[in-house]
């Protein structure tokens, strides 16, 4: 089995992917320690009602924690469905259209969330 | 093959069909699959965390989902999902870190062992969050 070793070199088949890879992984790891953290937490929030996880959103730390989560959450998940985008839809114009629509799906997400706990932090804190 | 309504020549992944179906190959799919769930969960997580900041009704409604039975089962099957998509990447960290771990025998009953994890863990933490 021989590749043409210039079309190749430094490349990869895709031209790219390294940094994929390593930000998938970075932020596995960070996910690793976020994620039982906010399992625990949500069934917390959820049992304690309206007020309760008001004010349970409410904590600094809690708050931070939270966006956090979100943050390494949707750029893991942005990062996986591009994956399964690339691997399964072979139409180029699709896959463009669907590539595009995880960005926006994903950002749009992602403010949404960390807004909605800014506004808990800052008034129900307050 | 190449060429008939696809621009881009280059391979497919497999998919499911190809697959003779044992542990490890189950392992990997399955860890896509719970990916793929928990990408539709974010989006129900998030709109929990909405509600809660949009007010009193938006939440209330949001709680009535969620207690209701399909509400529950949903949120029984994004816990497994969690915990299984969890194990099977701290997996794929020491695969690529340690990098041990590719043993068949081994690796399968990794492979084993996530599921059983996946399912042993959410039944325990839906149990012990009923009691307090």
């Amino acid at each position: 089995m021989s590749t043409s070793a210039k079309s190749v070199r430094g490349l990869g088949s895709a031209g790219t992917g390294t940094q994929h890879h390593i930000r998938q992984r970075v932020t596995a790891l960070a996910l690793l320690f976020l994620v039982p953290w906010f399992i625990y937490s949500i069934i917390h929030a959820c049992k304690a009602g309206y007020e309760g996880a008001l004010i349970w959103v409410a904590q600094p730390i809690n708050a931070i924690l939270l966006i956090l989560t979100v943050s390494a959450a949707l750029y893991h998940m942005r990062l996986g469905m591009q994956v399964v985008i690339e691997d399964y839809i072979a139409k180029s114009g699709t896959r463009q259209a669907l590539l595009i629509l995880n960005t926006f799906a994903v950002i749009a997400l992602a403010t949404a969330t960390i807004l909605s706990v800014l506004k808990i932090w800052f008034t129900a804190g307050a | 093959m190449a060429g008939q309504g696809r621009a881009d020549p280059r391979p497919l992944s497999p998919h499911l069909q190809i697959w003779k179906w044992h542990w490890t190959m189950a392992g990997s799919i399955f860890h896509r699959v719970s990916g793929v769930g928990l990408y539709g969960g974010a989006f129900l997580i998030g709109a929990w965390l909405i509600a809660l900041a949009t007010g009193p009704e938006a939440y209330a409604l949001i709680e009535m989902i969620a207690f209701s039975l399909p509400g529950q089962i949903l949120l029984f099957l994004w816990s497994m999902a969690v915990l299984y998509h969890l194990a099977n990447g701290l997996r794929h960290l020491i695969w690529d870190g340690p990098m041990v771990g590719f043993n068949p025998g081994v690796a399968s009953l990794w492979s084993m062992f996530n599921f059983a994890f996946a399912i042993i863990g959410a039944a325990a933490i839906w149990s012990l969050a009923s009691f307090y």
